[in-house]
């Protein structure tokens, strides 16, 4: 039962983090790759600050405001870079985010933080608060994807110019985007540093950014309900299969490209296909 | 001396840039794709450079080997995996891009073993006095020498042939270059032949002056080339040359002045988002 409580634990942290860049790039178009450094700092200042004494679960609303913060500098920067550039700087903040910590002995440097207290939950207590969050971030993009903020991202997404022109305040809605998606990625973090009880530069990687967008971009962009299947499968996958577990990474770098290559919407658009249901072009699909 | 030093070993730091990030120029230039896997084939040209040297012991066949078979798998990449989905929004050939990345990495590491391979007895190891006492490995002068001439060459080729006037109406303007006769479709299949050959050139020296060939190698310049490309602004040559120059230069100086905060890498994209913040178009654009 051990492992499936931990195998559960991680699938909703992985679905929240997914999520929370789901809300920036799926919905407001605004490509990241750099997604994994506010996991990490939600991560790092949780977990610093329970080593400091402060209760878990005081730790998580302050992991999301530091997270938050830097999400909208990063927001800010994103102003003044056109589409093709934001890749690159958000790639860059990511690097910056390792490369910092890395240096800093008070983080735990290269080593990492670990022997922090827990959370006081329990396994199963840990799982149902990670499953829960998970729940509620899917209800918040739900209900904010049917929003009007929901429906300015998706026009941002589709045609930043024809939204300045219809007198949106584009550079707010994206700011907001920023906001609420590195936010809950710190929270997740928090989550993170306290299911695996210790947490190192190299959790934040590229590498863990890349995967999180394959994430995104496997489920279908913009589509709630398939992020959450595509996070949900990815990350059990490594576990059940040790063959994918060995090859992990061979297997995300081709499902990325394979989806790209054949089809561009992900499952939702596979899905989509199928059913006929579809009306309206799908979220994301800009131009 | 110590301040020489740093500044010659920077100019060749910046020619494996400049060769990298050349390649990644055109490709963004023709077809506007961020173009990530281009250091796959940097890899590929360092093992197959490794693999003709231990077997021939001749280093022309090794770099000819080396850019033959980056050149070639670089026009395949083009074919099969950019070609289809061109219509497509910029960020799909972009992931599609960092999936085929990963996933030639990973290739690298099974295929070849993950500890690397290294040269038996590596050639052009011998040190040269140069005036005031300072010193280049034989290979070094011959990377900074070569990296100039093949961009010598270039830029003959670009302005004062047929062939390299055709590439430029392209990149200014495809469809006007298409309907007065030139090919569009051999104009991308010559520019993905010469980056990719470059940036397998490159991969040869830099497999000899570390006198090692792993996996990874490519990921760091991959990441570096991109923030090249930006700061010299997107798709233009000669400022992909300076901005490779100069990248090489604060990289050497900040790691000295600034290595206790942060590390190489994030000093290299700190420098880039600074730069992006005053100047959004990049160092050496004009607008």
């Amino acid at each position: 039962m051990d492992y499936e409580i931990s195998l559960i634990t991680t699938i909703g942290i992985t679905v929240m983090f997914a999520l929370s860049l789901n809300l920036i790039t799926g919905f407001c178009g605004q490509i990241s790759l750099g997604h994994a450094a506010f996991l990490g700092l939600g991560a790092y200042t949780s977990a610093m600050l329970c080593q400091a004494g402060m209760p878990f679960w005081l730790t998580l609303p302050l992991a999301m405001l530091v997270a938050g913060l830097l999400g909208v500098l990063v927001g800010l920067a994103s102003l003044r870079v056109r589409a093709d550039f934001l890749a690159i700087t958000t790639m860059g903040v990511g690097f910056i985010f390792i490369g910092v910590v890395r240096q800093q002995e008070w983080m735990g440097g290269e080593m990492g933080v670990t022997g922090f207290p827990g959370s006081g939950l329990g396994k199963t207590g840990f799982m149902a608060l990670c499953l829960a969050l998970a729940a509620l971030t899917a209800g918040l993009s739900l209900y904010i994807q049917r929003a009007w903020m929901g429906q300015v991202f998706k026009g941002i997404a589709e045609d930043e110019d024809t939204m300045r022109v219809l007198g949106i305040d584009v550079p707010r809605y994206k700011l907001a985007a920023f906001a609420i998606g590195t936010a809950l990625a710190g929270a997740a973090g928090g989550l993170y540093a306290q299911n695996l009880k210790f947490i190192g530069p190299d959790s934040f990687g590229f590498v863990e950014s890349v995967t999180v967008l394959s994430m995104v971009v496997v489920g279908g962009i913009g589509s709630v309900f398939w992020v959450v299947v595509a996070a949900a499968v990815l990350s059990a996958l490594p576990g059940w299969f040790q063959f994918i577990g060995d090859y992990k990474l061979l297997v995300y770098g081709g499902l990325l490209f394979t989806m790209m290559r054949f089809s561009p919407h992900g499952l939702a658009g596979i899905a989509a296909r199928f059913t006929k249901a579809r009306t309206a072009p799908m979220p994301g699909a800009s131009r | 001396m110590f301040f020489v030093e740093l500044i010659a070993q920077s100019l060749v730091q910046g020619s494996i840039y400049a060769l990298i990030a050349l390649g990644l120029t055109l490709v963004y230039g023709l077809l506007r794709i961020l173009h990530v896997a281009h250091a796959s084939l940097f890899t590929l040209g360092a093992y197959i450079g490794v693999l003709t040297y231990n077997a021939t012991g001749s280093m022309v066949l090794t770099l000819l080997a080396a850019m033959a078979v980056s050149g070639l798998s670089g026009v395949a990449m083009f074919r099969l995996a950019y070609q289809p989905i061109l219509k497509q929004p910029p960020h799909v050939a972009l992931i599609a891009s960092i999936g085929l990345f990963i996933a030639a990495e990973e290739c690298f590491r099974i295929i070849f073993g993950a500890s690397g391979l290294s040269f038996a007895n590596p050639p052009l190891q011998g040190q040269v006095q140069l005036f005031g006492g300072l010193q280049f490995k034989q290979a070094e002068l011959a990377v900074m020498g070569g990296t100039a001439l093949i961009i010598g060459m270039l830029g003959w080729l670009q302005t004062r042939t047929r062939i390299g006037v055709a590439c430029q109406a392209t990149v200014s303007d495809p469809q006007m270059a298409e309907s007065f006769g030139i090919r569009l479709t051999m104009v991308r299949d010559l520019n993905f032949l010469i980056g990719s050959a470059l940036a397998g050139f490159a991969g040869v020296w830099v497999a000899l002056l570390n006198n090692l060939v792993e996996p990874t190698m490519g990921s760091v310049p991959s990441y570096k080339a991109l923030a090249i490309i930006v700061l010299g602004g997107l798709g233009s040559v000669p400022g992909t040359l300076m901005a490779a120059l100069v990248l090489g230069l604060v990289e050497s100086f900040g790691t000295v002045y600034l290595g206790k905060v942060l590390d190489r890498n994030a000093i290299a994209f700190a420098f880039l988002i600074v730069v992006l913040m005053v100047r959004p178009q990049g160092l050496f654009a004009k607008r």
